[in-house]
């Protein structure tokens, strides 16, 4: 199994001009390390609105052009810079989007699903492979000529797979592929894509839902105001004895099969000196307010507080 | 393939019909009673110079009916014209719907081609802005918009025919046919030789406006979803703007462009003055200057019917060409 995404310490940052000229960074990003091996899910868990798309974002290079990106990215250990983002997103890395308003909405989606040809011949080419995944997906040739607008939510999702597996990737970022969605569809959404991970492609899983997360995922990091509090196996997820972040704890534990316990406090929206939850935590250390941990390494788990460093 | 449901099109032909009907009704009325109320008295505007006397002027009086009232007046008129006929024209001393199309054919041809060449070149350029927003050419194609935006066409055209007739002397200073030929004998291209500067001076506004749309249009289209997912796609950067950048605004851009026809006839009213170019703007100012009421009337009338045309089709591009309002009873 063969490392295909690095992400080590990616942080990505906005610059604002507040109340006139006053010039503001704000850190949507923090420090963000995860990988994804070949055949694996990972899963990016963190609530909505928290930055998580700009992750898929900045992997594909289309970040805009007022934000400011540190850290690297790596993909099969090559270092992924913009040109290679050019190059490779579309062809090996894919991004399966959010929502039909992806899609353009005056051009009919089987064209979309080809994409861009260079000449007549590719496009054939491509226009049966199209065919191929459609029909893969349930979606029969009337489908071909719809527009984005007559799709049912069901069919769009569908569409916006079949998008990403044109050009057989070997990296996917699925952004939210659940939201606003029933049971049934989200139920083959998660099929499909445990199916690719069976075919042997890296996923890369950004999502609010953690019941989506828990069934589709091999590894499962905890999204906490923009910075990643813990990585873990899925199967250690069951209960919160076997997560170690206090965070991750009060989450599992707040699941309704697990006795929804709620646990008070918010995320900081602002910038914090120190750990990020040391706020709500119950088991802070005086060093917590002012010190931010580093994400280690602790029994094959990654998690970021002081608790565990140090080999306690 | 444009699926069109005849029998919604029907009925939108039928009540595009009876808007335009009421539309020409209401106008006619308008401006007639405007003309009555005016200074101009049609009895000394058809005698001119000739000494007549006061029988006489009492019998054309008469014969006209100025003695009748207001009402009556409005109400002939509006029969005369249900009638097909707009009466006769003054100066010309031949029925006016045979000055309007005389004079209108050669003002839509000066119209037709400055309209074709704000359409391209206001497209293209605004599509070259946008897609490359906030670099030098963008700046470039800004300022000269809001140039063009901020001055008058008539000017324009003087500065134009100072500088390539008067100075250069690549074109001539005026009319639609060389001095001293007669119009049956010119020969196409001296007739398009001609209309070149006027047509020219008469796009040059809608250019801008065009431009600017099309710019925004294509700015916040690049904003959207979809382009960015195009991005994500690997789809090269002019493929991006020409299948969903120009496919998005296209439509709209069509639509602006023919909703600006009321512009392009009050545009052209100016640089047919300014040119010389006998067209339906110098009947139009030669009519008001010399109270030829009937010519000035049609006029009104058939502007009207263009400016609706315009409209007419810009809502039909609308309704029927954008896949998201052609509507689900379609099949």
């Amino acid at each position: 199994m063969g490392n295909l995404l690095e992400v080590n310490n990616l942080s990505i940052s906005f610059t604002q001009y507040v109340q006139g000229l006053n010039r503001h960074d704000s850190k949507v990003i923090s420090d963000l390390t995860i990988d994804v091996n070949e055949s694996e899910i990972v899963a990016v868990l963190g609530s909505s609105g928290s930055g998580k798309s700009l992750l898929a974002h900045s992997i594909l290079g289309i970040l805009p052009y007022n934000s400011h990106v540190t850290g690297e990215l790596k993909y099969k250990g090559k270092v992924l810079d913009q040109q290679l983002k050019e190059e490779l997103r579309g062809k090996e890395i894919c991004l399966i989007p959010q929502s039909v308003n992806f899609l353009d909405p005056l051009m009919k989606v089987s064209e979309q699903a080809i994409g861009e040809c260079k000449d007549e011949n590719e496009h054939n080419q491509k226009q049966i492979r199209q065919r191929e995944i459609f029909s893969k997906y349930g979606l029969d040739e009337s489908v071909d000529g719809l527009y984005p607008f007559e799709l049912s939510g069901g069919m769009a999702r569908k569409v916006l797979l079949s998008t990403a597996l044109i050009e057989d990737p070997n990296l996917l970022i699925a952004d939210e592929p659940t939201p606003g969605l029933d049971a049934k569809s989200v139920e083959e959404t998660i099929n499909d894509i445990k199916n690719l991970k069976d075919h042997g492609k890296g996923v890369l899983l950004i999502t609010h839902e953690i019941d989506v997360a828990l069934k589709t995922a091999d590894r499962i990091a905890i999204f906490y105001s923009g910075y990643v509090i813990e990585i873990n196996n899925v199967e250690n997820f069951k209960n919160s004895d076997n997560v170690l972040h206090p965070y991750t704890k009060a989450l599992i534990d707040a699941l309704p099969r697990n006795g929804f316990k709620l646990t008070e406090g918010v995320q900081p929206l602002g910038e914090v000196t120190g750990c990020p939850y040391w706020e709500n935590c119950p088991i802070r250390l005086d060093k917590c307010e002012n010190n931010i941990p580093e994400l280690v390494e602790h029994d094959g788990v990654m998690i970021r507080c002081f608790n565990f460093e140090g080999g306690k | 393939m444009i699926k069109i449901n005849n029998k919604k099109l029907a009925k939108f032909f039928g009540y595009k019909a009876i808007r335009l009907l009421i539309l020409l009704i209401v106008i006619a009325a308008i401006s007639f009673i405007m003309i009555q109320l005016s200074p101009i008295d049609p009895v000394k505007a058809y005698l001119g110079q000739r000494i007549v006397s006061q029988e006489q002027l009492a019998i054309i009086g008469n014969y006209w009916g100025t003695n009748l009232s207001l009402g009556e007046r409005v109400l002939g008129w509006l029969q005369t014209l249900a009638s097909g006929s707009m009466g006769f024209s003054l100066i010309y001393r031949i029925p006016v719907t045979e000055v309007i199309l005389q004079k209108f054919t050669a003002s839509l041809t000066l119209m037709v081609v400055s309209w074709v060449i704000s359409a391209v070149v206001g497209f293209g350029l605004g599509v070259i802005a946008g897609a490359k927003e906030g670099t030098w050419i963008d700046k470039v194609i800004k300022t000269y918009c809001y140039i063009l935006q901020s001055t008058p066409t008539f000017w324009i055209g003087l500065v134009l025919l100072m500088v390539f007739s008067v100075y250069l002397g690549w074109f001539p200073i005026g009319l639609s046919v060389p001095i001293g030929q007669l119009s049956d004998t010119v020969t196409f291209w001296q007739w398009l030789y001609r209309l070149i500067l006027p047509a020219i001076t008469l796009s040059i506004v809608g250019i801008a406006s065009l431009t600017m749309y099309t710019r925004d249009k294509l700015i916040s289209v690049k904003k959207s979803d979809y382009f960015l997912f195009a991005q994500a796609r690997g789809e090269s950067f002019w493929g991006t703007i020409k299948n969903h950048g120009i496919r998005n605004i296209l439509l709209p851009a069509i639509t602006i462009q023919f909703l600006s026809f009321n512009e392009l006839f009050g545009g052209t009213i100016l640089v047919e003055q300014v040119f010389a170019y006998p067209g339906i703007g110098q009947a139009t100012v030669a009519a008001g200057l010399r109270s030829d009421v009937p010519l000035l009337l049609g006029i009104v009338i058939v502007s009207t019917i263009f400016v609706f045309a315009g409209n007419f089709i810009a809502d039909l591009i609308y309704q029927y060409v954008d896949p998201r309002l052609r509507g689900e009873d379609d099949e």
